[in-house]
């Protein structure tokens, strides 16, 4: 594994060492593998990355590359008896692979909150949402009396734009809309006014309109309480409208990490074009069909040698004594914060974007 | 399926429906989305009310369910009715068993209108009293020992079934030792030391009932918890990976908010169902106990102890034999009728036709 030695964007060694620092979660070489009976699944290995308060990074990737196993680690949600993790996450100073249990889960739904998916396998069906959110928030101020607590429920339903909160409080999921559930997911995820705010596909289940109303939420709301989110999902429309930076995830490991604008207009991984080329575009004339990258996302516990994505990569040929069979490509910095894990010179990459890529985009 | 015979479902029936889309007209109902001009409010159906639906359609189970409210509150009032007379479970009467080696005289073992079940040979005493304060005994060690085994069984399998890994491996093995010891067995040879422990701690003397209850309970209960805890074990199993259980944690709750609240609501089906197919099987187990002679003492009204009794007077009065008999039957049988109702009615996947 040699993917550490790249440059980092945040902190050099010697910072590390001191224990200095710089960003308000600074991820580490976090490493999750899952030992199974047919081997090791790699799900997360060896990332970096950083967020401060206030800003959003996008974790972008398709089904099985590291992402939700990425977000479940930082919240320490692995069992220890069936995951192995390794690294630091530091999150305001505190290294939460280090911390005790307890503390963990003190910080949890606390400091740092997640929002999933598919909002109505993720509320209780049994309890009414008020129930649920005053549950959140007294889990972590016991003291907090419980009409008190409803009082804030009501607030907080309120502030996610769910209209007449106070009849909706004792409401039970199931009597929700989809859009509805998320808003109240969001809500019971801000009931502690968490600094640190992880969605997880937020706006998968929903269909397009709703989902636009939810991003423009978590953008109001991370204006007023200064939160980092990390956004996880596979929609780049969701990301470019969302996200300071964006990290692209390919077999467990980041591909490409930058600011949006750069991955967006200069990307530098094959993946990363893969993904944009794919994507359906309203504004331009109808290609006759879509260009999906080919091949099939990479299997954790046989991860290819080399490069995980040389078997899908159509540029393998441009590099030499088939390094990318061969060696591990190292993330290296392609621009100020940019970096790429691919062994293209980076003039033949800029050439193949010019002259192969930028057009179809 | 839950709908009784004779009684075709009705298509039009907006309980037809399946579970997850039942919904039903009804421009009353509190639930109604309001301000909608002219349309007629949805309503949702809880789960309750699509089961309570379910189970009243089922006739079967309806009369088992009713039988089972009888025989309990019958139970639960004898006392009562032995202390303001109305049973005498315990009053001789010499001058009704006048027959040929004090056999009671008259149709089916004496029956009568002051003696509705006929009265008990040798003694005379009134044969519906002595079962129905029997039945109070048996129900209460039956109850009891079934409560027991909800309980530990519970809480063992949402541990088993959460932690996972070792604690996982050692309960489950435990369960499984437990399951292979023959309990009948164990049951006759404990009981002499145990009964004698148990009287000693709680002070009585061990030919009393209560320690001999209390041993029942313990024994049986102790026996049938796997059976709770192995069903709710495979439960939790599925239910650890819900995606509402991950959030909670995420939201940090702490293990018992996860056990017993996220968890529970969720396991009381099962747990239900298996209760009402658990109690029956320790009132039988009670009856046969009682039948070998390790269960109360005769002068204790019990079914097991009154079915012990009428071995010997099997051939020359069978009616003495045969009304505990029926008792013990249909005791068993519409508790058991109920359980299976119950699990029909509460799995939602149950067919619909």
């Amino acid at each position: 594994m040699a993917d550490t030695s790249g440059a980092t964007v945040t902190t050099s060694p010697s910072a590390r060492a001191a224990g200095e620092r710089t960003a308000y979660l600074d991820v580490r070489d976090l490493k999750v593998h899952f030992p199974t009976d047919d081997g090791l699944v790699k799900a997360v290995d060896g990332l970096n990355f950083t967020v401060e308060r206030g800003k959003t990074i996008g974790i972008v990737g398709e089904s099985g590359s590291g992402k939700s196993v990425t977000s479940q680690g930082i919240l320490g949600l692995h069992r220890r008896t069936r995951a192995r993790a390794s690294g630091q996450i530091w999150l305001d100073g505190e290294d939460l692979m280090t911390v005790t249990d307890e503390r963990l889960r003190e910080l949890r739904g606390n400091k740092m909150a997640m929002i999933f998916q598919d909002p109505l396998s993720a509320l209780h069906p049994y309890y009414t949402i008020g129930s649920q959110i005053v549950e959140a928030i007294r889990v972590h101020h016991s003291d907090t009396s419980k009409s008190a607590a409803k009082a804030k429920a009501v607030d907080l339903l309120g502030l996610v734009g769910i209209p007449n909160p106070a009849r909706r409080v004792d409401q039970y999921p199931h009597e929700f809309s989809g859009g509805m559930r998320q808003r109240a997911m969001i809500a019971m995820a801000l009931a502690n006014d968490p600094s640190l705010l992880i969605a997880d596909e937020p706006t998968t289940a929903l269909d397009v309109t709703v989902q636009a109303q939810i991003l423009d939420l978590m953008r109001k709301l991370q204006a007023e309480f200064g939160s980092a989110i990390i956004m996880i999902t596979h929609d780049l429309g969701v990301v470019a409208e969302m996200a300071d930076d964006i990290l692209v995830m390919y077999g467990g490991k980041a591909v490409e990490h930058g600011p949006v604008n750069d991955v967006f207009y200069e990307p530098e991984h094959p993946y990363t074009w893969g993904l944009l080329t794919s994507m359906p575009r309203l504004d331009r004339a109808r290609l006759s069909r879509l260009n999906p990258v080919p091949g099939n996302p990479p299997s954790l516990i046989n991860v290819p040698s080399g490069c995980a994505f040389h078997p899908r990569c159509a540029f393998t040929g441009q590099v030499p004594a088939d390094a990318c069979r061969a060696a591990v490509p190292d993330l290296t910095a392609a621009g100020p914060g940019h970096l790429t894990r691919c062994h293209l010179e980076p003039a033949t990459r800029a050439e193949l974007f010019a002259s192969e890529i930028k057009p179809r985009l | 399926m839950t709908v009784a015979p004779g009684e075709p479902e009705n298509r039009s029936d907006a309980s037809a429906v399946p579970v997850a889309s039942a919904v039903a007209v009804d421009p009353g109902s509190p639930v109604a989305l309001d301000g909608v001009d002219g349309a007629v409010a949805i309503a949702g159906r809880t789960p309750w009310q699509i089961v309570m639906r379910r189970l009243r359609r089922d006739r079967v189970t309806m009369v088992a369910f009713g039988a089972s409210v009888f025989f309990v509150a019958l139970a639960a009032i004898a006392p009562l009715l032995a202390r303001i007379g109305i049973l005498n479970p315990d009053q001789t009467h010499p001058e009704l068993v006048q027959g040929l080696g004090s056999m009671p005289e008259g149709l089916m073992g004496g029956v009568s209108w002051s003696h509705w079940l006929g009265v008990e040979p040798g003694t005379g005493r009134d044969l519906l009293s002595r079962i129905v304060t029997g039945m109070t005994t048996s129900l209460t060690v039956a109850l009891l020992a079934t409560l027991f085994s909800v309980v530990v069984g519970t809480i063992i399998g949402i541990i088993s079934g959460f932690a996972g890994g070792r604690v996982d491996w050692l309960l489950s093995r435990s369960m499984d030792l437990v399951l292979s010891f023959p309990s009948t067995l164990m049951l006759l040879s404990l009981q002499a030391v145990l009964v004698d422990r148990i009287a000693s701690i709680m002070g009585q003397p061990s030919s009393a009932p209560p320690p001999k209850i209390a041993f029942m309970v313990l024994v049986l209960g102790f026996f049938g918890f796997p059976f709770f805890a192995r069903i709710i074990r495979g439960q939790v199993l599925s239910l650890r990976e819900r995606e509402f259980v991950e959030a909670a944690r995420s939201l940090g709750a702490r293990r018992g908010r996860l056990y017993f609240k996220e968890l529970l609501p969720h396991l009381w089906a099962p747990l239900l169902v298996y209760t009402t197919l658990v109690l029956p099987a320790n009132i039988s187990a009670e009856a046969a106990l009682g039948f070998l002679g390790v269960g109360l003492n005769p002068p204790t009204a019990s079914l097991g102890a009154i079915l012990n009794d009428t071995v010997s007077y099997a051939l020359p009065d069978p009616a003495y034999f045969f009304f505990p008999g029926v008792t013990v039957f249909l005791l068993v049988l519409s508790f058991n009728l109920l359980g299976d109702g119950l699990r029909d009615a509460l799995d939602p996947k149950a067919g619909r036709q």
